[in-house]
């Protein structure tokens, strides 16, 4: 198995669920992140006085899959979070032992 | 505050529709201080947001008891010396008839006191936001308690008490630029040129952290303004009160644009901090102003004050001094601005025939008093509150920890936090309702 991990820009969270839905994912995790790549932050003034904001807000979206759909996985993800400008996010994998359902205790790919 | 008007010696008689509209006015007036309180609480980070609630909202229950024991006859009751009033029948109201009127006005003298009772609330809340997360909070308590008494309630004497000096001069202060705003102003910047920056100031990034929380804050001060100033008349019975009321909207009006209009060109962007700050500039400066001037002479005064503030908020970054909520640029700056500005548009049609510099009056005397008035009140509030935040820094201390300080003061002088942003509940353990007081005083949740 591999887990997906894409950290991507926050409103192409819809189209990248729609996407992963129309692949066949069943669950995946979503939380509220926030960092900054070669995109930097930006500038905002409050009075008049300028702040530098570095860490601009992101969404970190996890998926588990079986090691044969992870590279085509990782594309459909790619595709739905790109919009062709800086800060678009970037997209890894990485091998996962095992997951267990909690409900059930199946392991490995059963389990996804 | 508005001159005797009635004529002759016909003795006034209650009048319904003044007493109905003195009480509106007084409601409207005790909310702007929770309205300030969120404007104030909004500019501030996260961890000190209901401190900053707090010391607004203190000033409502401590004030309050102040003026019923023994402020209303300081500030309205027989002179002495110019300087301070008294009338022991006003000491604890013992000896106010429930339909005694108010000297001659037709409005009861209970409406009168209760009205100039939100004022006295909200003139130390003012203060506050210079003192941003770092005052302890007995201290601020303690401050404010005393701060009423040696302060406030002279300076409302001078200003608009009967044989006060300010009031015998004859300058101008419809509703309070000079009493409550540049009054206010001055004591913040007495206070923080004594306790000092707060940690990280020009150093650390202090973002507002809630900016709706900010223009409600705005939303509210605005709509309570109306009764601030329309009431300040007493009355309705010649339009003053409606000519203020009308002043009032486009003096705010005008300064806002001009404080987004400056901000655009200097920053590059029109802010909602800026459209409120511009706001509140320009209800500061109308304060003082609008029962003098014509609604063209109010646009002048807003946009003039709009930029002035935008322009001063600026300013303590250059001299080094931690006005964190910007009191001394927008309170201070925007009294002064509205005070003075009396001397050039005061056109001699509104509450009095005195006239200004643009109006006719080439020689300046209407100008000098207001100078004097604006001196006067700004000089005694700023040494006094200096002194006042000095003994109390000697004796209990004005500063929480620099630990507590930095870890967010929210929890260190109130055990609460503004937002739970968690789902899982923020990391409280337990619910532990019998919890011992001292063990709830003492606990520290480290940050």
């Amino acid at each position: 198995m591999k887990l997906i991990t894409a950290v991507v820009k926050p409103h192409r969270l819809d189209e990248i669920k729609e996407a992963l839905q129309a692949f066949g994912v069943h669950g995946l995790t979503v939380t509220e992140a926030s960092g900054y790549g070669r995109q930097r932050g930006h500038t905002e003034v409050y009075r008049g006085a300028e702040y530098t904001v570095d860490l601009v807000p992101k969404i970190r979206i996890e998926v588990l899959v079986e090691d044969d759909d992870a590279e085509q996985l990782i594309d459909v993800v790619v595709k739905a979070a790109r919009t062709g400008k800086i800060g678009d996010g970037k997209v890894w994998s990485i091998p996962v032992d095992t997951a267990v359902r909690v409900r059930t205790g199946e392991r490995g790919p059963d389990a996804l | 505050m508005a001159p005797a008007i009635t004529l002759a010696a016909e003795a006034p008689k209650l009048s319904a529709a003044n007493t109905g509209f003195m009480l509106i006015c007084s409601a409207l007036v005790m909310l702007m201080t929770p309205g300030l309180a969120f404007f104030y609480g909004g500019m501030v980070r996260v961890k000190s947001t209901l401190n900053m609630l707090m010391m607004s909202f203190i000033s409502l229950g401590i004030v309050t008891i102040l003026w019923v024991m023994f402020g209303f006859s300081m500030a309205f009751g027989t002179d002495s010396g110019s300087f301070i009033g008294w009338n022991s029948d006003w000491v604890g109201l013992t000896g106010v008839d429930k339909g005694e009127l108010w000297g001659t006005y037709n409005i009861p003298l209970l409406a009168f006191m209760v009205f100039q009772l939100m004022f006295a609330i909200i003139t130390p809340a003012l203060i506050s936001g210079a003192l941003a997360d770092r005052v302890k909070f007995s201290a601020w308590a303690l401050f404010i308690t005393l701060w009423a008494t040696i302060v406030y309630f002279p300076v409302a004497h001078w200003v608009w008490g009967e044989g006060g000096w300010a009031f015998d001069l004859g300058v101008i202060d419809f509703a309070g630029g000079t009493a409550v705003h540049i009054n206010a102003g001055a004591a913040a910047l007495g206070v923080i040129l004594v306790i000092g920056k707060r940690v990280g100031f020009k150093r650390d990034p202090m973002r507002p952290h809630s900016l709706p929380l900010v223009m409600l804050g705005a939303g509210l001060l605005w709509f309570g303004w109306f009764g601030f100033n329309a009431g300040s008349w007493l009355g309705n019975d010649d339009g003053v009160g409606t000519l203020m009321f009308v002043n009032t909207q486009v003096a705010t009006a005008a300064a806002m644009l001009a404080w987004l209009a400056y901000e655009k060109i200097r920053h590059g962007a029109f802010t909602t901090l800026g459209a409120a700050s511009g706001a509140v500039a320009g209800l500061v400066a109308i304060t003082p102003a609008g029962g003098s001037v014509t609604p063209m002479g109010a646009i002048a005064v807003g946009a003039i004050a709009g930029v002035l503030c935008a322009m001063a908020v600026g300013l303590k970054y250059k001299f080094g001094y931690d006005d964190s909520l910007d009191v001394v640029g927008v309170h201070l700056v925007g009294g002064i601005a509205g005070s003075l500005l009396i001397g050039f548009f005061a056109s001699g049609k509104g509450q009095s025939e005195a006239t200004g510099v643009f109006y006719g009056n080439h020689s300046f005397d209407q100008l000098w008093k207001q100078l004097a008035g604006v001196g006067g009140v700004l000089a005694y509030s700023l040494i006094v509150s200096a002194i006042l935040a000095f003994a109390l820094d000697k004796t209990i201390g004005m500063r929480v920890p620099e630990d507590d300080e930095v870890a967010g003061i929210d929890q260190a002088e109130h055990a609460e936090t503004a937002y739970d942003f968690s789902g899982a509940g923020g990391g409280a353990a337990k619910t532990a309702v019998t919890a011992p007081v001292a063990a709830v005083a003492s606990k520290k949740v480290d940050a």
